[in-house]
């Protein structure tokens, strides 16, 4: 049971991900990678932490998401145009940066071992929480969230009209 | 005897069929009361012609929708467009999976049952489909989801009226998401657990060994978060006096403007079920979930009847989403977003650190 649903959210994930890049409009990559997020989240939850693949559909497809598309139709954009000219420099590039892909996957794919652990990693909240707030994970997590709140402090100074 | 595994898929296959079909026999209902309570605060009648007392409206209306011409503009993107309803009904629905409806229920001993049944007898079932440890979070997860069916609507109408109501909904809707979440987190403080059984068990018990039954629900407990829970839950499922999503004067009627027969039905319906479910949620992190205002009223003659108490606490609410649309006008959009990022949100932020401060001071009570 647990395999088959596995195989059909990786599939999904796979297809989703490929779709992505594959759509020529922006918002229809925007709906493709929020599947994506959302089979991995199914994933996740197969692999017994519901806490972890809730989070990831609240950070990632709940909010982030939902960002993107908003700023996606407010900008109103269109579909993309054929480029032409640039063809075969582009065509190149993509066939070496495949390659560079392939060659990175296959190295992990022969290094890794593949069967799966025989403890899974208990990551309820309360398991989270403990490793986050240890001594010394605590002042990077703390640290991070300074720098995030710096950021988007920054953004909005950047982004705000002068009176 | 049936194998452990294929008795919690009966039941749960079960449990999904009656919790769902009660949740769509209760959204037509809902439509009926709802127009009936709000013309009798107007002085009229409302439907009252189908059937007895116009209780056939729904089945009337729901057959209207059925026949009409399915029309979709040439200019939209027709995925989207079609796509809308469709996710803002399964998001709907699949946020009714973690909620619990009562108390377990513990079927009789019986020994007439055939003997494919027999494991049935004096079982105990959870009124509730799936009891996740992470319950509260999967309803936030859901609910975040949900905004993907209004700007998806909005969007792929391709109406200028559609995508300003959907954008301007998106904004609403995540802007108030944060308020609804941060006013859940006294309440998971004070219960210590994210699974929402836990936290209605918090409740039934004195707090600290001295306020009784009904004073230590978390409506009076939580009092400031159960305030900002109500206008937050107001705003996320777009009723008055926070539905300038539709804003009819302006927008036509927002993001489902370009809506009409099944879809504009199944929209209907996403809506309708997303208020019954903040009600049921309500009811279960703030108002005690199933457990009577006095300890003595839980049992009638000798039967638990917490699943009354229950009902008559969501129907309590919901009473109130429609009073409050017979009462109130819309507010402006701009005074929306302030009330919601100026005043809500600081007022639930300051009274988690109330709350986090007393727990570490009083314990949990």
């Amino acid at each position: 049971m647990d395999a088959i649903l596995f195989y059909c959210l990786a599939a999904l994930t796979l297809v989703s991900a490929v779709l992505v890049v594959a759509q020529r409009h922006p918002i229809g990559s925007a709906l493709a990678l929020i599947a994506t997020l959302s089979a991995l989240s199914g994933i996740f939850g197969l692999l017994g932490s519901p806490f972890i693949a809730v989070l990831q559909l609240v950070v990632y497809a709940g909010a982030i998401m939902v960002l993107f598309l908003f700023v996606l139709m407010l900008v109103n954009v269109r579909r993309e145009e054929e480029r032409s000219g640039t063809g075969r420099r582009l065509r190149w590039t993509a066939l070496g940066v495949c390659a560079l892909f392939v060659a990175q996957v296959g190295a992990v794919l022969t290094r890794l071992e593949l069967a799966p652990s025989a403890t899974p990693f208990a990551a309820g909240p309360r398991d989270v929480a403990r490793l986050l707030f240890r001594p010394e994970y605590l002042y990077a997590f703390e640290a991070t969230s300074v720098l995030i709140l710096a950021a988007l402090v920054g953004a909005i100074a950047l982004a705000r009209k002068e009176p | 005897m049936m194998p452990e595994f294929w008795q919690q898929l009966a039941i749960s296959a079960a449990l999904i069929a009656a919790i769902v079909g009660t949740l769509l026999g209760l959204f037509s209902f809902m439509t009926w009361v709802e127009r009936r309570l709000l013309a009798f605060m107007q002085f009229r009648l409302g439907p009252n012609r189908a059937g007895p007392l116009g209780l056939f409206q729904p089945i009337a209306d729901g057959i209207k929708l059925f026949f009409k011409e399915e029309l979709i503009p040439a200019q939209a993107n027709r995925w989207a467009f079609l796509g809308a309803p469709v996710v803002a009904m399964t998001t709907a629905l699949a946020s009714i999976a973690v909620l619990p409806y009562g108390p377990p229920i513990t079927l009789p001993q019986v020994t007439w049952l055939p003997k494919w049944l027999a494991w049935l007898s004096g079982r105990t079932i959870p009124l509730q489909i799936a009891d996740l440890d992470v319950g509260v979070l999967y309803l936030f997860a859901v609910a975040s989801l949900g905004v993907y069916g209004i700007v998806l609507a909005g969007w792929g109408a391709n109406n200028k009226y559609a995508l300003m109501g959907g954008l301007r909904s998106s904004a609403q809707l995540f802007s108030y998401e944060l308020a609804l979440g941060l006013s859940w987190v006294g309440v998971i403080l004070l219960a210590g657990s994210l699974r929402i059984p836990d936290i209605v068990a918090s409740q039934a018990s004195g707090r600290w060994g001295v306020l009784p039954g009904l004073l230590s629900w978390n409506c009076f407990v939580q009092f400031p978060a159960f305030v900002v829970y109500l206008l937050a839950a107001t705003a996320e499922v777009n009723r008055i006096p926070f539905d300038v999503a539709e804003a009819e004067a302006e927008l036509v009627a927002g993001f489902h403007t370009e809506y009409g027969s099944m879809k504009f039905a199944l929209i209907q319906m996403a809506e309708y079920v997303n208020m019954i479910t903040v009600s049921v949620l309500a009811t279960n992190l703030f108002l005690g979930g199933w457990f009577a205002p006095l300890s003595v009223l839980q049992r009638v003659l000798g039967i638990d009847v917490g699943l009354l108490w229950f009902v008559a606490k969501v129907a309590g609410l919901l009473f109130c989403f429609i009073w409050l649309r017979g009462t109130l006008p819309r507010v402006r959009y701009d005074q929306l977003m302030r009330f919601g990022w100026l005043v809500l949100i600081p007022v639930a932020v300051v009274w988690i650190l109330i709350t986090a401060a007393a727990v570490v001071l009083l314990g949990a009570g």
